[in-house]
């Protein structure tokens, strides 16, 4: 009989292509997606190498980073040069390499990790990679799926293989049910909360639980997104009955025959009884709350009811962190986290910009107007977009005083135009409130879609539940 | 990767201690496409002006260096960020070695899947290499990876410690990539079993 496994155990074992004698693997990649920040100089390695993409038919790339999110982006004289450069570099080698491309004009296009399950290249069981840190989002499908740099793309491109050491597994469980008003970007913010910002490193994370099994796809995308600022390389959560159904005719998802192979196997992929944990935290799902970070960590977790903390009340090196986190976000010991004032709203990024986040937003905002100064949606993808304007949701939005933007990363990172200016104070619904992240001197609170629109609507940072309407 | 066997040539002065990697290549330049390229902003804001001028004291600057291949340095050379934009621009620029009393770790692991050879020495001899560097065109350092040794101008002869693997695959040009494409049956292997056991993939 064998050893009990873990799901990463599983899906590890199926893509060893070599192990050495001290432990370092080779690891079959069943799922590049590339995008054109971290990719130009992979792609140039293997021209001057004289190198081919191993395997273009199993290679996704889009450009998400740079692109501007307003109306006629594709006059290149709207971009920086810098930032035309590099989508153009894109462009080039997508074409040249022959890999799968979703051009800025593509209906299509959106941010990398929101495209890659839309189509249905995202599966259970798979190893998927990319240049860029929260590669960890496809994690909600049980696929093994983690970040790496710029010389590791070139390497995959080339190999359609990972140099890697196997990691640590750590299980998280989210027992029971969520109150009203709360959702998985409360779970997983709270979970990073509670573990810290290195909790997970070197684990992959498994989330489980009564509550996640509970989530939506697209809610379990936002846990698994955030496993990364957790510290751990990957976050998963095992393939059920709503992860066949989420996948099923999906453009790139198997049909017929495979449909049924891949079916069968993908149900064994969970976690055995009896499978060693190195790590194990559990949260009851009725103690969770709708939170909002306060400081410029992850971390920085706290219920909206809460106050700013005193930093003294941390210890080590966290007191001098958190003075330095308050004095950049302008804010005092003690001062009610709902009194804070807002002037901004971005509701988007890989963690909330699907169809689910912009219905949960728009459900709070329908009818009202926005007291903040500026506020802004990015669907995650161009599909995501057309699917909210046919729901009559990009209206709602519009309405209230939001603008309507094309899909990208925008905002969550400012690499395009869309900035924070210094002191601006934005609620957010992306995933890193570090300094500067937003624009130099913008200041961010991260916190789930329904409370960034409770909070466009009172012009400070507000407690959803006390907006919800009876239900029906 | 090119390989790297032997080099003779003209080494350039930088006696600075703690030279980071923002120093080597700042953080207007990490925008770019290229791993080429970034020679022309190599020391970006020690080399040139508000007005992008070169300044002619410094070393890079000035007739003799323009074409050195070897950096003889301060102590902890190539610390701060991990940007493999460092060793680019480094070997961009035209150099393939660099020695010092000791290195950054990340950055010295990032120059061996670059192709250059970072060499650590003791005080004593890197000041005889940093004499020689000073005479420009007039002494010329010659390095050899094979029998790990650096020959000052005046043919003093010290010895270095280098890893073996990591000796190995300079020696041979391997990056990664070629040290995993000699595995290229196992992976072709895993694609055929894969190929049966997961179609859809
Ligand atoms: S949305 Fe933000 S976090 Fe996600 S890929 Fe883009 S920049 Fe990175």
């Amino acid at each position: 009989m064998t050893a009990p496994k873990t799901l990463y155990d599983k899906i590890w074992d199926a893509h060893v292509v070599h192990e050495d004698t001290d432990g370092t693997c080779l690891l079959y990649i069943d799922r590049h997606l590339v995008h054109e920040v971290t990719s130009p100089q992979a792609f140039e390695g293997l021209r001057m190498t004289g190198r081919k993409v191993r395997a273009p038919q199993k290679t996704i790339a889009v450009p998400d980073h740079n692109v501007p999110t307003t109306e006629g982006r594709d006059n290149p004289d709207q971009m920086p040069e810098d930032s035309r450069i590099q989508v153009a570099a894109l462009d080039t080698n997508a074409r040249e390499f022959g890999v799968h491309y979703y051009p800025v004009n593509d209906i299509r296009q959106g941010i990398v990790h929101i495209v890659g399950p839309e189509q249905g290249w995202t599966l259970p069981g798979m190893t998927v990679v990319c240049g860029d840190s929260h590669t960890a989002t496809h994690g909600a499908f049980g696929a093994l799926a983690h970040g790496i740099g710029t010389s590791e793309v070139e390497h995959v491109l080339a190999t359609q293989t990972l140099i890697q050491r196997k990691g640590k597994n750590m299980k998280v469980e989210i027992t029971g049910q969520l109150p009203p008003g709360v959702t998985a970007k409360d779970i997983t913010l709270t979970v990073i909360g509670r573990t810290g910002t290195a909790g997970g490193t070197g684990h992959v994370i498994e989330y489980c639980g009564e509550a996640i099994r509970a989530l939506s796809m697209e809610g379990r995308m936002t846990v698994c997104n955030m496993a990364i600022e957790g510290g751990a390389r990957a976050g998963l959560i095992a393939p059920d009955e709503k992860t066949f159904a989420y996948i099923q005719g999906r453009p790139h998802a198997p049909k017929g025959a495979q449909w049924e192979a891949a079916l069968a196997w993908w149900k064994t992929l969970s976690s055995d009884e009896g499978a060693h944990w190195d790590k194990v935290i559990t949260i009851a799902a009725e103690e969770i709350a709708p939170v909002v970070t306060w400081g410029t960590s992850p971390e920085d977790v706290l219920p909206i009811t809460g106050d700013v903390p005193d930093p003294e009340s941390f210890s080590g090196g966290k007191v001098e962190a958190a003075r330095r986190a308050l004095d950049y976000m302008g804010l005092k010991p003690g001062q009610k986290l709902s009194e804070i004032e807002i002037d901004t709203v971005f509701i988007g990024s890989c963690t909330n910009g699907r169809i689910e986040d912009l219905r949960a937003a728009a459900e709070i905002l329908r009818g009202q107007k926005i007291k903040v100064k500026r506020a802004m949606v990015v669907p995650g993808s161009g599909l995501v977009r057309a699917q909210a304007e046919e729901e009559g949701l990009a209206q709602v939005f519009i309405d209230a005083g939001f603008e309507w933007r094309l899909a990208g990363c925008s905002m969550c990172l400012a690499m395009n135009p869309d900035q924070l200016a210094p002191g601006e104070r934005c609620a957010a619904t992306s995933n890193r409130n570090f300094e500067g992240r937003q624009g130099r001197g913008g200041r961010t609170h991260l916190m789930s879609p329904a409370m960034a629109a409770a909070a466009a609507i009172t012009g400070r940072l507000t407690d959803v539940r006390e907006m919800m309407r009876e239900p029906a | 990767m090119e390989k790297f066997t032997t080099l003779t040539g003209v080494a350039a002065p930088m006696p600075l201690v703690n030279i980071d990697t923002d120093m080597i290549i700042p953080k207007q330049f990490l925008k770019t496409i290229k791993r080429s390229g970034l020679g022309v902003n190599l020391f970006d804001e020690m080399r040139y002006d508000d007005q992008g001028r070169e300044i002619p004291d410094f070393v890079l600057n000035q007739p003799a260096y323009r074409n050195a291949q070897i950096l003889v340095t301060g102590d902890n050379f190539g610390c701060g960020s991990s940007r493999e934009h460092a060793p680019w621009a480094l070997l961009d620029f035209g150099i393939r070695c660099v020695i010092s009393t000791s290195f950054a770790d990340i950055f010295y692991n990032n120059c061996f899947k670059n192709g250059i050879l970072p060499v650590a020495l003791p005080q004593e001899q890197v000041d005889v290499l940093m004499e020689d560097a000073r005479k420009g065109e007039n002494a010329r350092i010659s390095v050899d990876l094979e029998n790990q040794t650096v020959t000052s101008a005046d043919g003093q002869v010290f010895s270095f410690e280098l890893d073996p693997f990591k000796k190995h695959c300079l020696l041979n040009g391997l990056d990664d990539i070629g040290l995993t494409l000699e595995k290229v049956s196992a992976i072709d292997a895993f694609e055929q079993q894969a190929q049966q056991s997961r179609p859809w993939v």
